[in-house]
C-alpha cells in the first residue's frame, strides 16, 4: 500500500528516488500528458457552463483521480515511489528544505524568473517545459513575490470547520467547504499557494512546476481531514444537478469514475499521518 | 499580425479612446493605475512596458470565442498582447482570469492584462489550445 509523506521527513534516499522518477516521465513524454490535460481543463472550466476539475464541487475528486493516476505512472518508473505532500502551513519559506537542490531547487533569478539549481533547473538539461501558454521553456518560480503569507494553519481551521462540503451554485462563488479550500472566496487557501509560488505554478499549466503534485496532495489530505472531522456530511450535490458532477455521474476525462468512488482515500493510499475524528471537534 | 482589421478601418478603436479619455495612455503606464473601472467594459489600446495590449469588447469581438469554453461563453472581450490572444474567464462574481495568472483574480480586464505583461517579462503568448489530450 502506497503511504504519502509529509516532504519535509523524507531521506536523501526518497527524495533522489522521487526526482529520478518524475525526471523520467519527463523524458518519456508522459509527464507532459498531464500538463497538456490539466491545462485543458483549466481553460474549458467555466462558472456558468460545463465544469469538472476546477471551480466546482468535484475540483476534489477529480484532481485526487489526477494525482492517483500520475502517482501510478511514477511507480511504474520506480515502485517504491509515492507522492509527498507539502505542508505549506508549516513550511512556509523560501528556506525550507523543499526547496534546496538536492529535492525541487530554489526560486528563480531576479533578471527573469528563472529556476537556477536542482534538478529540474533549465540548465540541467532534463526538464525542458514544452506545455507552454508564452515562449519560455525554462521552469521559473518567485516564491512569495506575488503574494506575501502562505495560508496559516488557523486559517486551514477555518477552512476545516465549515460542515457543509458544497453550496449551490457549484462555482467559485459558493459558500461551504470546498470553494474555501480551493481560494475563490474567504481566506484563500489553495489558490493562495499557487500564486504564492509563481512562475509556471500560477498559470494554467501549473503541472510544469514538480511542487503542483505536492501541493494538490495537501490539499487531497486536508480534504480527507474534513471528512474525519464531519463524519455526517458527504459529497454536494447528489443528482440532478447541470454542468456540474453529481455524486455518481462520470468525471471526464476518464468517463469510468465518479466521486462516489473517490470518496474513500484509504482504497488507494494511506498518510503517514491519519486524519483522526477528532471527538473535541463535535 | 500586421493586416488592418475591421475594426481599425472603422476608426472604432480611437474613437472609443478618445470617448474613454485615455487617448494619452499610450505611454508607459503605472502598474497601480487605476483608470481601468473605466474601461471595465470597453475597448482599449495601449502600449504598456512596451507592450501593446489591446481589448475589443464581447460586442465588437464577432463571437469568435464559441469554442474555448464549450459553455456558449460568447460574452467575453478578447485581450490581445501585441497581436496574440491571452485566453481570459469572467468568474460569477464578476472579477478576472487570464491563463498565465490563473489563481489570482483581477477586477477587470486591462488589470488583468497589465499583469500578464508583467508576468510575460517581454515573453510572446503561445497560441492556446483547446481541450488537450488525456493523461
Amino acid at each position: 500500500m502506497t503511504v504519502r509523506k509529509n516532504q519535509a521527513s523524507l531521506t536523501s534516499e526518497e527524495k533522489r528516488a522521487f526526482t529520478n522518477a518524475v525526471l523520467e516521465l519527463k523524458r518519456t513524454g508522459v509527464y507532459d500528458r498531464f500538463v497538456t490535460t490539466h491545462n485543458g481543463f483549466i481553460m474549458s472550466d467555466t462558472d456558468s457552463g460545463d465544469r469538472v476539475g476546477h471551480r466546482s464541487p468535484s475540483f476534489l475528486p477529480w484532481h485526487r483521480r489526477f494525482l492517483l493516476e500520475f502517482e501510478a505512472e511514477l511507480q511504474k518508473a520506480d515502485a517504491s515511489v509515492a507522492l509527498p505532500y507539502w505542508d505549506w502551513t508549516a513550511d512556509r519559506t523560501s528556506r525550507s528544505s523543499l526547496w534546496a537542490a538536492d529535492f525541487l531547487g530554489g526560486t528563480g533569478r531576479a533578471r527573469d524568473g528563472q529556476v537556477m539549481d536542482g534538478p529540474f533547473a533549465y540548465s540541467a538539461g532534463k526538464f525542458p517545459v514544452n506545455v507552454r501558454v508564452d515562449g519560455r521553456a525554462y521552469l521559473r518560480r518567485s516564491l512569495g513575490a506575488s503574494v506575501a503569507e502562505l495560508p496559516t494553519k488557523a486559517e486551514v481551521d477555518a477552512v476545516l470547520a465549515m460542515p457543509v462540503y458544497d453550496m449551490a451554485p457549484w462555482n467559485s462563488a459558493s459558500n461551504g467547504f470546498r470553494n474555501h479550500l480551493e481560494g475563490w472566496r474567504g481566506a484563500n487557501l489553495h489558490n493562495r499557494v499557487h500564486v504564492w509560488v509563481g512562475g509556471q505554478m500560477a498559470t494554467g499549466v501549473s503541472p510544469n512546476d514538480p511542487v503542483f503534485w505536492m501541493h494538490h496532495a495537501f490539499v487531497d489530505k486536508l480534504w480527507a481531514e474534513w471528512q474525519a472531522r464531519h463524519p455526517q456530511s458527504t459529497y454536494l450535490p447528489a443528482a440532478g444537478t447541470s454542468n456540474v458532477v453529481d455524486l455518481n455521474d462520470t468525471m471526464r476525462p476518464w468517463n469510468d469514475v465518479t466521486p462516489a468512488d473517490m470518496l474513500d482515500h484509504r482504497k488507494f493510499y494511506t498518510f503517514d499521518t491519519e486524519p483522526a475524528a477528532a471527538a473535541s471537534q463535535r | 499580425m500586421n493586416k488592418i482589421t475591421r475594426r481599425q478601418a472603422m476608426g472604432t478603436t480611437a474613437g472609443a479612446l478618445a470617448a474613454l479619455g485615455i487617448a494619452g495612455a499610450t505611454a508607459h503606464a503605472a502598474a497601480t493605475d487605476s483608470r481601468a473601472a473605466a474601461t471595465r467594459s470597453g475597448t482599449v489600446d495601449e502600449v504598456y512596458q512596451g507592450r501593446r495590449i489591446r481589448i475589443t469588447p464581447a460586442s465588437a469581438s464577432g463571437g469568435h470565442h464559441g469554442g474555448h469554453h464549450g459553455g456558449g461563453h460568447s460574452g467575453l472581450p478578447t485581450v490581445r498582447i501585441d497581436g496574440r490572444e491571452l485566453h481570459v474567464m469572467r468568474n460569477a462574481d464578476g472579477t478576472w482570469i487570464s491563463v498565465v495568472n490563473h489563481y489570482e483574480t483581477f477586477a477587470d480586464p486591462l488589470s488583468l492584462a497589465r499583469a500578464a505583461v508583467r508576468e510575460l517579462q517581454g515573453a510572446v503568448l503561445a497560441p492556446f489550445s483547446p481541450m488537450g489530450g488525456t493523461a
